[in-house]
């Protein structure tokens, strides 16, 4: 007996039942699609965020007030810090101090909308250099200018706004040397960004920036940073600048003991590795959940197997009779297990591909992140090999007892 | 020389059922041989035995010189395919398979290499004259035409010797006639071994020789005078 014998065989059998195998694998296809969906869409959201950080540009480090949150609930703590001030800024910019840094701005968050001529829309509102935004992240205007270093020392009144907040203010209009409102005060529209859409958790279609002396003076009433950005000489030299940029916080703050620091310096690849860590423990957990509905529906076709060698014991003897040995007959029905396993892991992967670009569409279309649909070719192979294992395993025992079938038992057998 | 040698087979079933009190008989190449007897009088009991389907609890049963002991179990299975031939009174044939795929089965078994597996079915299925249903599923077809499929599968790997259980008992007369033809021709043209079990007397006349059971044990074991030959009835 040959290969082709067995699988013309299993095939022949499996379709005399069609009903019945459909619902026998339903258990592994919900198995494989799982797997499927898990890893596409997992690899999506980690390609997605690690995208964004990179757009950040590798050499940045960010510096921000407050104890490293370790958990959600020391996220309040770092937003009302208070310990980043302008004397920081001066000690970082000392040569001596971090030999390799060659830029650092402060940046202000600012909550509010702001409003044109009866217009109003909510944007995010930074106060901070536009050069540096525009130097570290790429966007450029394309109507008007930006606002310079003198106007940040000016504490001057003007802004740079994204594409998305000139069309909700003005419509199809200038903005150039219009003023728009930002709690009561008015600012100077200088320049309009180009389009860019979402990029390192921001979205610069949707910002409104402006000096952070004006922000911090004239809009908060505050003397602190809510967080500074460093960029280093490159990204090789990150670690160590990190390492300095602490040791002159420190001295400057007058700490001695490093648990004791008000502020924490974050890199991209340190971002990258709590990302990856995060998206780790969250496929392990549906990795344990998904394993338990495969072995649930390993059992379901174990279940029917024996079902199906009882079924046929008459058919057993006759083979037996006209010549099957226990392997050949073993192997039809472990064929058959196998047969129906990955008929569910093929059903499977097709169907968590279909799902996992479904959902892709949706986020795209619907939720506008720039998500990629991935096709777990890893995910697929796992999948394949999983639900061919889950026959064998779950196979074994029912062949077993149609290959042990004595052929006159199982020719008398009504 | 014996194809079959008996001696003494008893038969207890794990039930304590006392099936065969001491069987002895020999049984030659090339003989038709008919095993009659009522029902319960053990007759299927022992043609499992001599069909390696079965092993005896008491006593020496021999196929070619040699026991059901002297061979693993795959042996077995390849004496079975080889030189065995099985018809049951239930046809046993698998129902949603074709003719075709149903004769091949011992095939598959066997060392034979597909494109020549075709070529023999067909011819068996021929020799039985049912090529016009080759491409039928066997539960579409009649009693007495599921019995000839089960005779060209029986013999379409050539074997020295035809078992044939009650091959008649669940046809009407005019099939059960045209299978005792095929039966008897197989045993005279084409030279193989045939024991045939069976209650009715007229199906037992066809055979040169009978062994009557009884309870277990032999009651006679002659050889017939007056032949019962299918063809010639349907000659008169």
């Amino acid at each position: 007996m040959t290969i082709i014998d067995s699988f013309k065989m299993a095939t022949n059998s499996l379709g005399i039942n069609r009903t019945r195998s459909a619902l026998t694998i339903l258990g592994i296809v919900i198995g494989i699609t799982a797997i499927m969906m898990m890893m596409s869409i997992g690899k999506g959201a980690e390609n997605l965020i690690l995208n964004e950080i990179g757009g950040l540009g590798a050499e940045t480090i960010i510096i921000r007030p407050g104890k490293e949150p370790t958990g959600p609930s020391d996220l309040g703590n770092t937003l009302f810090s208070d310990s980043l001030k302008k004397r920081d800024l001066e000690f970082l910019k000392r040569k001596e101090n971090v030999p390799e840094l060659v830029d650092v701005m402060p940046a202000i968050i600012v909550p509010g909308s702001v409003s044109f001529e009866g217009e109003t829309f909510s944007p995010d509102i930074f106060g901070g250099s536009a050069e540096f935004f525009s130097q570290a992240f790429g966007v450029f205007p394309e109507e008007g200018v930006l606002f310079s270093e003198s106007d940040i020392k000016g504490r001057a009144s003007v802004a740079v706004i994204g594409s998305k907040v000139r069309t909700e203010l003005f419509g199809n209009d200038s903005a150039t040397g219009k003023y728009i409102r930002i709690k009561d005060k008015k600012f100077r529209v200088v320049g309009v960004l180009g389009e860019r859409g979402q990029t390192s958790f921001v979205n610069f279609d949707r910002v409104v920036i402006i000096p952070y002396t004006t922000a911090q003076t004239y809009l908060l009433g505050v003397d602190y940073f809510h967080e500074i950005i460093t960029k280093a000489t490159s990204p090789d030299v990150v670690d160590r600048t990190a390492r300095d940029i602490e040791a002159t916080l420190r001295e400057a703050h007058n700490i001695t003991d490093p648990e004791k620091d008000d502020f924490f310096v974050v890199t991209q690849q340190g971002v990258v590795e709590q990302i990856q860590t995060i998206l780790g423990a969250l496929t392990a957990f549906l990795s344990s959940v998904v394993a338990i509905a495969l072995v649930v529906g390993g059992i379901g076709i174990m279940n029917i197997m024996l079902v199906s060698v009882t079924e046929r014991t008459r058919e057993i003897g006759l083979r037996k009779a006209l010549g099957a040995t226990e392997k050949d007959i073993l192997v039809q029905f472990l064929f058959e297990a196998i047969l129906l396993t990955a008929a569910g892991g093929l059903v499977g992967i097709i169907l968590g591909a279909l799902l996992s670009s479904g959902a892709t569409f949706v986020l795209k279309q619907f939720a506008g992140l720039a998500w990629q649909f991935v096709f777990p070719v890893s995910a697929m192979l796992l999948g394949l090999g999983v639900s061919a294992l889950v026959g064998v395993v779950f196979g074994i025992y029912p062949a077993r007892k149609a290959a042990q079938k004595s052929p006159i038992e199982a020719l008398r057998y009504e | 020389m014996n194809l079959i040698k008996a001696r003494n087979i008893e038969k207890i079933y794990s039930d304590g059922t006392h099936a065969l009190h001491g069987i002895s008989f020999d049984i030659k190449e090339g003989e038709f041989v008919t095993i009659m007897g009522p029902s319960g009088s053990g007759k299927s009991t022992l043609l499992h035995i001599v069909g390696f389907l079965d092993t005896q609890s008491v006593g020496e049963y021999y196929f070619n010189g040699k026991s059901f002991l002297d061979y693993t179990p795959d042996e077995v299975a390849h004496i079975r395919n080889q030189e065995m031939g099985f018809v049951f009174q239930m046809f046993n044939l698998l129902p949603r398979a074709t003719v075709l795929e149903n004769v091949t089965l011992p095939l598959i078994y066997s060392s034979v290499k597909g494109h020549l597996r075709e070529t023999l079915a067909r011819k068996a299925i021929e020799s039985v004259d049912l090529s016009h249903r080759a491409e039928y599923e066997a539960f579409k077809l009649s009693g007495g035409e599921r019995q000839r499929v089960a005779i060209a599968r029986a013999l379409v790997n050539k074997p020295q010797i035809i078992f044939a259980d009650e091959p008649t008992g669940n046809l009407d007369t005019k099939s059960g006639k045209a299978v005792m033809e095929i039966i008897e021709r197989l045993n005279e043209e084409e030279g193989h071994t045939i024991v045939l079990i069976t209650h009715e007397t007229h199906t037992a006349q066809h055979a040169q020789r009978i062994i009557k059971i009884l309870d277990g044990k032999v009651e006679s074991d002659e050889v017939i005078g007056n032949r019962y030959h299918a063809r010639e009835h349907f000659a008169k």
